[in-house]
């Protein structure tokens, strides 16, 4: 067992536990601050010291194990400049973003949002992307962003790193990356009733018929 | 942390017969041999596993206790405390959920002219969408088709699929690839822009999407970003407790409740869309899950409720390949992505068992036939027993590095807790991950009640009995968009009229004459993960679901 104190009230906990279970552990039925428990959510961002020393930590508590000592609390809302946008108006360029959410360029290159980032995404480097206008890269390295908005609580210049990535990764998605012409060619094919009469007839076929089909089909190597 | 002792020498094993296993391929399960397997270890076939529903529609029919258990709960609200002459919000759609089906359903619905308020339990994006990290299928390759499509969804599903539904499925995937991609979805692509696409579990062609390993996230984070784009009104942290039906018995609103300041709004609305997911957080049969907080199965009660039939409830799909170790993340997924690249499942000798890439009912039934019957599983230090994920043959078969490019969510999840899956194979164990059947629906998402809509894993009928990796992600963003469209039209062309709460009176009449006390409540909104010592200091609530 630890020690953890969770807004300021201490709970004995069994050590194994992540602090998500800890909670519940200790009581509490969780309403905010709990959502997929799995971190692809970021439902879950909690910011936590441990006694004696002066660090500011932070984790998802779903993916966290409690220490002894560890002092927390959930921040499951972070208030965050988020822009409206109409993505079929966009061009995607530097101006796009910097016009959009033109705070980037008040960055001091203080790395903080790195630091604090749980899921280990170099949130400096892609701030910098948005800086010089590298949208591709911007859009690969914050990739694996679950939005917890920790690293904005962090931020000097009152960025909200994780909105300007999704911005970017929607440029790149719809105007960078190549389209794939099998899939507009399909789209074609289907909407011209090319398949119409094969999945009716498909549709019509009893269990047998449509067993005997399955257990021949050509599987792809 | 990493393994301990008497697991490494375990995974001494497996590294011994991997050169050899690389060359190996298990045959796939004849007919008789998959109904063999099935039949013995399926959790499915358990009788002690379900009873017949007392009242409803579907009474008399085999359902999960623990589903059972809320479908003959009492409402949580008293119907007669409220007064339906006046409302908080008056809208054409009322779109119940905030994952990938609900999403699509508002932005459909309000580009076809409707009037939308999206209302979810949690923040909009907190639903299993989030979480699939597989991929999403679509026939949409020249040497694939619907057609191929078609077929694997059937024999999928046992055959028990409603074809409509498939139909609209498989025609429809292409269209909603192109609507993402339109959106800026990232999907996996080569340099010229042709999808990247892989085998998953019962597919015969090459068509799973993917967006690395969190297609989900980013099908879900897109939808979202959209639905504030275009100002579609939502309350967070609102869930349903009941639907309302007018004089004419069509659905015409919700009473929905705020979590925070604990008040009840109302709400009038032409069209309302049930996209509210499954019941993974019912832990059927005290399986673990990797569902969302979310998933209670409120839907299922609130549709019940006013007279939809349910179909194959008793199908309940366990993911072949829950983390059964470490213990802080038991029951999570292992997406089916890392079978499709290539790991293969191994017993405690290193051996392996059935074919890595048979459906997931043949996959579970396997691992845990190997882990009862045969003895053959690798206990953990808590008793827990699983079986080998291969991964370091990933690494062999698609070169060094391949983890952290293509499986980058599942990477980090091992790695936290020190476990490098790129080196040493991972321990897994079935685990509960979607409901199979669901509320009955056309396939424009219509109920048999007029006004009520249902889209994504609350509807029942699209899988058969058993739902294929990559058709969810596809289900809701094809009935999303379905139910959406459909409902706006739906709305432009009715009125509501004199709205009540009687049905809910009479469903409480029944539970009562059917001799059910009043000890639940329902929907249960959420789980309760407290301990007993905890729940006993507790008082004046009926035992399920939040006060």
């Amino acid at each position: 067992m630890v020690k953890i104190s969770i807004m300021g009230q201490w709970h004995e906990v069994p050590a194994s536990l992540t602090i998500q279970k800890a909670l519940e552990y200790a009581g509490y039925q969780l309403v905010r601050g709990c959502g997929c428990r799995g971190g692809f959510c970021g439902a879950c961002a909690t910011v936590y010291r441990t006694e004696g020393d002066y660090r500011l930590k932070v984790g998802l508590a779903c993916q966290t194990i409690v220490e002894d000592g560890m002092y927390l609390t959930l921040l499951p809302f972070y208030p965050a400049q988020r822009a409206d946008y109409d993505i079929d108006k966009l061009e995607p360029t530097y101006e796009t973003i910097i016009s959009i959410y033109p705070e980037v360029l008040r960055c001091v290159g203080c790395n903080t949002c790195t630091k604090v980032c749980p899921q280990d995404i170099d949130v400096m480097e892609y701030i910098a992307c948005a800086k010089r206008g590298d949208i591709a890269k911007l859009a690969d390295l914050s990739f694996d962003c679950v939005m917890c908005g920790l690293c904005a609580s962090k931020c000097p210049a009152e960025i909200a790193q994780y909105n300007v990535a999704i911005l970017a990764r929607r440029l790149y998605g719809k105007y960078l990356a190549p389209k794939a012409k099998h899939l507009a060619d399909r789209v074609k094919e289907i909407e011209e009733g090319k398949f119409d009469r094969e999945i009716e007839a498909m549709m019509q076929k009893s269990e047998d018929e449509l067993k005997k089909l399955y257990a021949a089909r050509e599987i792809e190597p | 942390m990493s393994y301990p002792e008497s697991m490494l020498a375990s995974i001494k094993k497996v590294e011994e017969t991997r050169k050899k296993r690389l060359e190996e391929r298990i045959p796939l399960l004849s007919p008789e041999e998959k109904d063999k397997l099935l039949h013995g270890f399926h959790p499915d076939y358990n009788p002690k596993g379900k009873r017949p529903v007392r009242v409803g529609p579907n009474q008399g029919d085999q359902m999960p206790n623990e589903l059972v258990d809320l479908l003959e709960a009492y409402p949580r609200i008293d119907p007669d405390r409220f007064d339906l002459s006046s409302f908080d919000y008056d809208v054409d759609v009322l779109v119940i959920g905030g994952g990938g089906a609900g999403a699509a359903a508002a932005l459909l619905a309000q580009e076809n002219g409707a009037n939308v308020l999206l209302v979810t339990k949690l923040r909009l994006g907190d639903a299993n969408t989030m979480m699939a990290q597989g991929g999403i299928q679509a026939a949409d390759k020249p040497h694939d088709s619907p057609v191929i499509h078609y077929l694997d969804v059937v024999g999928g599903g046992h055959y028990y699929n409603v074809p409509e539904l498939v139909r609209a499925l498989v025609m429809d995937a292409p269209k909603v690839i192109r609507w993402h991609e339109e959106l800026g979805v990232m999907y996996d692509k080569e340099p010229d822009g042709t999808m990247i696409t892989i085998h998953g579990g019962g597919t015969s062609k090459k068509r799973m999407h993917a967006a690395r390993d969190y297609t989900g996230a980013e099908i879900m984070r897109t939808l979202r970003d959209e639905v504030r784009n275009r100002k579609i009104p939502y309350l967070e942290f609102s869930p349903v407790v009941e639907l309302l039906l007018d004089d004419q018995k069509r659905c015409g609103g919700a009473i929905i409740y705020n979590l925070d300041t604990k008040e009840y709004f109302k709400i009038r609305a032409k069209a309302v869309i049930i996209a509210t997911g499954g019941f993974g957080r019912l832990h059927i049969q005290g399986f673990p899950t990797t569902n969302h907080y979310g998933a209670t199965a409120d839907g299922l009660v609130l549709a019940y409720r006013v007279g939809c039939k349910l179909l194959y409830m008793d199908a309940v799909q366990y993911h072949p390949t829950g983390v059964a170790y470490p213990e802080q993340i038991v029951g999570l997924l292992i997406t089916e992505k890392v079978r499709g690249l290539g790991a293969q499942l191994v017993n405690r000798e290193g051996n392996q068992f059935i074919y890595p890439l048979e459906t997931r009912d043949v996959v579970a039934s396997g691992i845990i036939r190997e882990c009862t019957e045969r003895n053959l599983g690798v206990e953990t230090p808590t008793g827990m027993k699983g079986v080998w994920l291969d991964s370091p043959m990933i690494e062999i078969i698609n070169g060094p590095g391949t983890i952290q490019r293509m499986l980058p969510a599942m990477y980090r999840q091992f790695h936290n807790f020190g476990i490098d899956m790129a080196k040493l194979p991972i321990l897994t164990y079935p685990t509960l991950h979607y409901q199979n059947g669901g509320i009955v629906i056309n396939e424009w998402g219509e109920t048999t009640v007029p006004g009520l809509f249902v889209a994504g894993e609350a509807s029942g009928g699209v899988h058969g009995r058993n739902r294929l990796m990559g058709n969810s992600l596809l289900d809701v963003n094809v009935f999303g968009r379905r139910a959406g469209m459909r409902a706006a039209e739906y709305a432009k062309k009715n009125k509501v009229g004199k709205l009540s709460l009687d049905h809910v009176k009479r469903y409480s009449e029944e539970l009562k004459a059917a001799g059910i006390e009043r000890k639940r409540v329902a929907p249960m909104l959420l789980p309760d993960y407290r301990r007993p010592e905890v729940l006993r200091k507790l008082e004046g609530t009926y035992g399920l679901g939040i006060e």
